[in-house]
């Protein structure tokens, strides 16, 4: 290896390792600053001198609701994912396989709606709601979220859809199966990686979600994790309670983050699926 | 390979005579194979029972909540009855005064917001694409740990941005790890310029990574021959970048992009939690908003989601229409990837029928 070769893996590591130091490092900080205990909670030391749990405890016990909250956010979000793949399964078969008319338009108009600012039927739906007696209900936070979901779903689904050889479904079809037979017994069992994929994405982004959650709630009881966390109470009123926060941040993370490194590779060939298609 | 493309507006559309002859039924491409014959034979029926149902809940969710919004933003907000006293039970009709009032004295705290909701979209897309687009050539190049580097890459896009503005905001605090780094005093989380760069450091540290792992999946399909061509014809790393990298990955950096603008459009969740409610620095149309429609004055609410509506409808089409950008993906770009010959091949049918 000459000189400027060797500079040059040299400085491509450092890159590497500042790429992940840049990814992680927030989020280490907030699995260290959960684990300090109160006294030393403005220690700015990388390793916490002393690990204590008080934070886990505290966001776990009674007071703040919170066990409450995570199961509210698994039923919404839970919902919403099954609720969206079942719709988007069939969709987005027809968006890869079938030819019909105004399929282009059909489909630039689903897109579209991924992008649509949620603030823009929140509003409405706030209101309607309202006037419904929906407010603090579970479907008040799932029906806006399909608006979304759904979107998201078909999106994703139809990349993987395409990215499947035809020939076998042809070949059932040949065999004799009717095209329903073909999408059950052929199509859905080597798309389930895929639907797999689509349903872990779809639920990130349902788990994720805020604004229609703080929206549609305001009983702490109904509240789902991200907000209930957003409004804990600290023993003050004037310091947010960071330790808790920070402890029940990481709770509703590393679930995701397991997730995410359980099926990387997966994860990253269905967000590029949609996007870079 | 990029002039290859078809723009976007010359997408086939079904001549208004061929439907009218043939309502109700599809319009099949006459198969060159009996195997493409049978696949399409019904299909316009059996397409029409597969994505009724998602139109049909989309109508309900987005379309209809719509509507409403254009018709609640015509109305007033209730207000105190001057006869009665009391608060009225109905909202007065007001025509198109809530988006009059934007151009008067009440239109301060709008226009605020909307060049809030343009400067933060501006500045964090920008900085999102330069940092993302430079991991995705430092994760491309290196070859031990890349994997390891992609799932460092997916942390931040998995930590929900609620509990990332909370993280930032802990990190922002007063006596938190960013005045000890950077030695200095700074009330990030007060009103002021700061907490704008506060917000902008947040949400580029949660989306960049994913704009480098779009781009890196626009690199991967990048030929190594293009590059050693280019090294032969004396090029350097530099003019490599310009002349091959960037045009070649031009199409996915753009549909990452686009996406990241409209998400940038309708921020609420960081600057809400990192810095709070009705705070001039970082208020955004999205937090205008939900602000007015959570203190019940729905019509005001309404006309600012009206207008951020289409805001980030007139910016998807200047993407789409300007930059040609190809979100559907069954249209330009041809062959830009190996697997894709099915769908050119469906499209040519497109084209026939």
């Amino acid at each position: 290896m000459t000189g400027a070769a060797k500079w040059r893996h040299w400085l491509l590591y450092a890159g590497v390792a500042a790429v992940a130091a840049y990814c992680l490092a927030p989020f280490y900080w907030m699995l260290v600053s959960s684990l300090r205990p109160a006294s030393d909670l403005f220690d700015t030391s990388l390793v916490p001198s002393r690990v204590s749990f008080a934070n886990y405890r505290a966001v776990l016990g009674p007071s703040q609701g919170f066990p409450r909250a995570l199961l509210n956010s698994l039923t919404v979000a839970g919902v919403t994912t099954v609720l969206a793949l079942l719709l988007a399964t069939f969709t987005a078969y027809a968006m890869a396989r079938l030819e019909f008319r105004f399929k282009r338009l059909i489909l630039t108009l689903i897109i579209a709606t991924s992008m649509f600012p949620v603030v823009s039927i929140v509003v409405p739906l706030l209101k309607l709601f309202t006037g419904i007696g929906w407010i603090n209900t579970y479907q008040a936070m799932i029906v806006p979220s399909m608006s979304f979901a759904l979107p998201l779903a078909v999106w994703n689904l139809t990349a993987f859809f395409r990215q499947m050889p035809e020939e076998l479904e042809h070949a059932a079809m040949v065999d004799g199966c009717t095209r329903g037979q073909a999408f059950r017994k052929v199509v859905i069992p080597l798309a389930a990686p895929g639907i797999f994929t689509t349903a872990i994405i779809t639920f990130i982004a349902a788990w994720n979600e805020f604004l229609i959650a703080l929206s549609m709630t305001n009983k702490p009881a109904m509240q789902t994790a991200p907000v209930a966390i957003s409004k804990f109470t600290g023993a003050t009123t004037y310091e947010a309670p960071f330790g808790s926060q920070m402890a029940a941040g990481v709770l509703v993370t590393v679930p995701l983050v397991v997730m995410v490194l359980l099926f990387q590779r997966r994860i990253v060939a269905g967000l590029t699926a949609g996007a870079a298609k | 390979m990029a002039d290859t493309r078809t723009p976007t507006g010359t997408a086939p559309r079904p001549s208004g005579g061929a439907a009218g002859r043939r309502t109700g039924r599809p319009l099949a491409p006459v198969g060159r194979r009996a195997e493409a014959a049978r696949a399409t034979a019904g299909s316009g029926r059996m397409a029409a029972l597969l994505v009724s149902p998602t139109l049909l809940v989309l109508a309900i969710v987005v379309l209809y909540p719509t509507i409403m919004a254009l018709t609640e933003s015509l109305y007033g907000p209730k207000g105190l009855d001057p006869r009665t006293g009391f608060i009225r039970s109905t909202e007065p009709f007001v025509g198109l005064k809530n988006y009059a009032d934007i151009f008067g004295e009440a239109g301060g705290r709008f226009w605020n917001a909307f060049w809030n909701t343009t400067f933060f979209t501006g500045v964090t897309v920008a900085l999102e694409t330069v940092i993302g687009m430079a991991m995705a050539l430092i994760m491309h190049r290196a070859l031990k740990g890349r994997a390891l580097v992609r799932a460092a890459i997916l942390v931040p896009w998995a930590v929900p941005t609620a509990i990332s503005g909370l993280l930032w905001r802990w990190i922002f605090n007063s006596n938190g790890i960013a005045n000890g780094l950077l030695g200095r005093q700074i009330l990030w989380t007060t009103e002021g310029f700061h907490a704008k760069v506060a917000v902008i450091v947040a949400e580029v540290w949660k989306t960049a990574p994913f704009i480098g792992l779009l781009v890196l999946a626009g690199l991967q399909v990048i030929g190594k021959e293009v590059y050693e061509a280019a090294r032969l014809d004396g090029a350097g790393p530099l003019r490599q970048f310009w002349h091959i990298t960037l045009p070649l990955v031009k199409p996915a950096l753009l549909v990452a992009v686009l996406f990241r603008c409209m998400d940038a459009l309708r921020m609420f969740d960081l600057p809400y939690l990192l810095i709070g409610a009705q705070k001039n620095s970082v208020e955004t149309l999205s937090m205008l908003a939900q602000d007015e429609a959570s203190n019940v004055r729905f019509g005001p609410a309404s006309a600012y989601a009206v207008l951020l509506f289409l805001y980030v409808f007139l910016i998807a089409l200047a993407f789409v229409r300007l930059l040609g950008t190809d979100l559907v993906g069954d249209g330009g770009a041809g062959g830009r990837r190996g697997g894709r010959r099915g769908i050119v091949l469906s499209r040519r049918a497109e084209v026939t029928a």
